[in-house]
């Protein structure tokens, strides 16, 4: 059934959102709040060192009170970051996400800008927290 | 795949009565109402005819009911004509005062935002947590330079009928006009123009089963208003505009039907509701927002179609997708649905916060609502709100 306003991405995340619940004793916590229409993402990390030594996000989880495009955000972003090293993970920006969503009806752009700043929410609290 | 509507307030599918009626005029009867030839007489007739059943609805005189293309226009000429052809009435021989409620649909609030900025004073009347508007505040508000009272009939997100006859009275005792916004109300409640003082109503197609395109704005014999519309002479010279022959039939035999079918139609679409709320009412934090109805409610302060509520710690327009994916359409009246990225005023107006109003869905019933379709939205409802609240972080 298409959806005039979502991309069928969109609805694909949103009917079978990935990543989502919470996190026991995460490495890293981003909760980000958007002031413009009231959706709030919590987003956690646990982070590992692999093999090379780099420290990866080796488990990711969301949990977001918030609109269509606020739970395909959170999903898609979540599914970005998975595996990813931090610094690789921090490069990831709304463009991206919008992109692997097949686009974002525009007024919802500031949902895939919560998304990723949930993420580096997280990493920047891990990495404060480790000095 | 199921496909159950829960819109009705939105929008109404054409009855198909409706559309037998209305087919003629697109080919055969097809002419232009100002054309003198047969062609021409044999529409305007069918004008005529439909202008006296529209006016039979409401108890009016024929010639007082104008035609027009949407509610929306029709609004925008009763506030905007009003305004221009009293507007030496107000301080300073310019400009003049009038009174709407916070819970107008948006063609009004935005055309009394317009007139605001052209110079005319606005008082927006606020309303109790029911969504009611006060009769009394409205005698207060009314000023000396007061051209014009706006009050919507009944409310398009959560059903309140407001006491219309009671301010009415107020308005004709203190000799100002009175509209009323009755898109919702008109053909689903009896309205009688002559008991409830109104001086102006609009009232639309497409809500009771008509088609769109058509609606109309009654002016009462000697109410002065200016057009917005100048053109041809159409609709005695208050609306230019050629005009939209099968749309008016079909409002006109949307009315017809109504008429016959409002009473047995709205206690059967009223069981039914009740049945829904009784129901959704039980999942953990659900709330209704609107006048309580029921045996326990006032069912005469609510439209019989009308179920809203909202939903702690979910949004709106994730739950009116995930209702859709299970084939249900309804609507909400969270920011993130709107163009505006706000919560509807109205929730806002009856006092819930913005993140209450986040999560609400109004579902509205109507002529081919069934009992399954309720049974099953009972069913599916509370599993979609409880996979919303696994997601959610505050649940």
């Amino acid at each position: 059934m298409p959806n005039g306003t979502y991309s069928k991405k969109v609805i694909e995340h949103f009917q079978k959102p990935h990543n989502y619940g919470k996190m026991k004793n995460p490495d890293g916590v981003g909760k980000v709040g958007n002031p413009i229409c009231g959706d709030v993402m919590h987003l956690y990390i646990k982070v590992e060192k692999d093999k090379k030594g780099r420290e990866i996000i080796k488990d990711i989880r969301y949990e977001t009170f918030g609109c269509v495009a606020a739970i395909s955000t959170s999903s898609v972003v979540t599914d970005l970051a998975k595996g990813k090293t931090l610094q690789q993970a921090l490069k990831i920006d709304s463009n991206k996400v919008v992109k692997s969503l097949g686009g974002l009806p525009e007024i919802k752009y500031h949902c895939s800008l919560l998304a990723v700043d949930a993420l580096k929410k997280a990493i920047n609290d891990y990495l404060s927290k480790k000095t | 795949m199921k496909k159950i509507y829960f819109d009705y307030a939105a929008t109404t599918p054409v009855d198909t009565r409706v559309i037998k009626t209305m087919r003629p005029f697109f080919k055969e009867k097809f002419g232009n109402t100002m054309s003198i030839h047969k062609f021409g007489q044999e529409a305007k007739i069918a004008l005529e005819k439909g202008r006296k059943t529209v006016a039979d609805l409401i108890n009016a005189k024929p010639n007082d009911i104008i035609f027009t293309g949407s509610a929306t226009e029709s609004n925008n000429f009763a506030l905007k004509g009003i305004a221009l052809a009293r507007r030496n009435l107000g301080e300073g021989g310019f400009a003049g005062h009038i009174i709407i409620s916070q819970i107008e649909h948006p063609c009004i609030i935005e055309t009394a935002n317009w007139l605001e900025k052209q110079g005319f004073k606005i008082t927006r009347i606020p309303v109790n947590k029911y969504g009611l508007v006060s009769p009394l505040d409205i005698k207060k508000a009314i000023r000396k330079d007061t051209i014009l009272v706006s009050i919507i009939h009944a409310s398009n997100e959560i059903g309140t009928i407001q006491p219309i006859e009671k301010i009415g009275k107020i308005c004709k005792n203190k000799d100002i006009y009175f509209h009323t916004d009755a898109v919702q109300s008109f053909g689903k409640i009896p309205i009688d123009i002559d008991k409830m003082n109104i001086d102006l109503l609009t009232a639309s197609s497409h809500k009771i089963y008509g088609p769109k395109g058509a609606a109309c704005l009654f002016i009462k014999e000697g109410v002065k208003i200016e057009p917005i519309l100048h053109g041809g002479g159409q609709e005695m010279g208050l609306r230019g505009s050629t005009i939209n022959v099968p749309a008016i039939v079909g409002f006109a035999r949307a009315c017809e039907i109504t008429k016959k079918e409002m009473r047995k139609e709205g206690q059967k679409i009223a069981k039914l509701r009740d049945k829904l709320i009784k129901n959704i009412l039980k999942i953990k934090d659900s709330y209704l927002t609107g006048p309580p109805c029921g045996e326990a409610g006032h069912p005469e302060n609510r439209l019989s179609n009308n179920a809203s509520f909202y939903f702690s710690f979910i949004e709106g327009e994730s739950l009116v997708l995930q209702l859709d994916l299970q084939g249900i359409a309804a609507s909400t009246g969270s920011a993130c649905s709107s163009i505006k990225l706000e919560p509807s005023h109205i929730l806002l107006a009856i006092g819930l916060k913005p993140q209450e109003a986040h999560g609400s869905l109004r579902i509205s019933l109507g002529r081919w609502t069934t009992e399954k379709e309720i049974d099953y939205f009972i069913k599916v409802l509370p599993k979609i709100v409880k996979k919303l609240r696994e997601i959610s972080p505050y649940a």
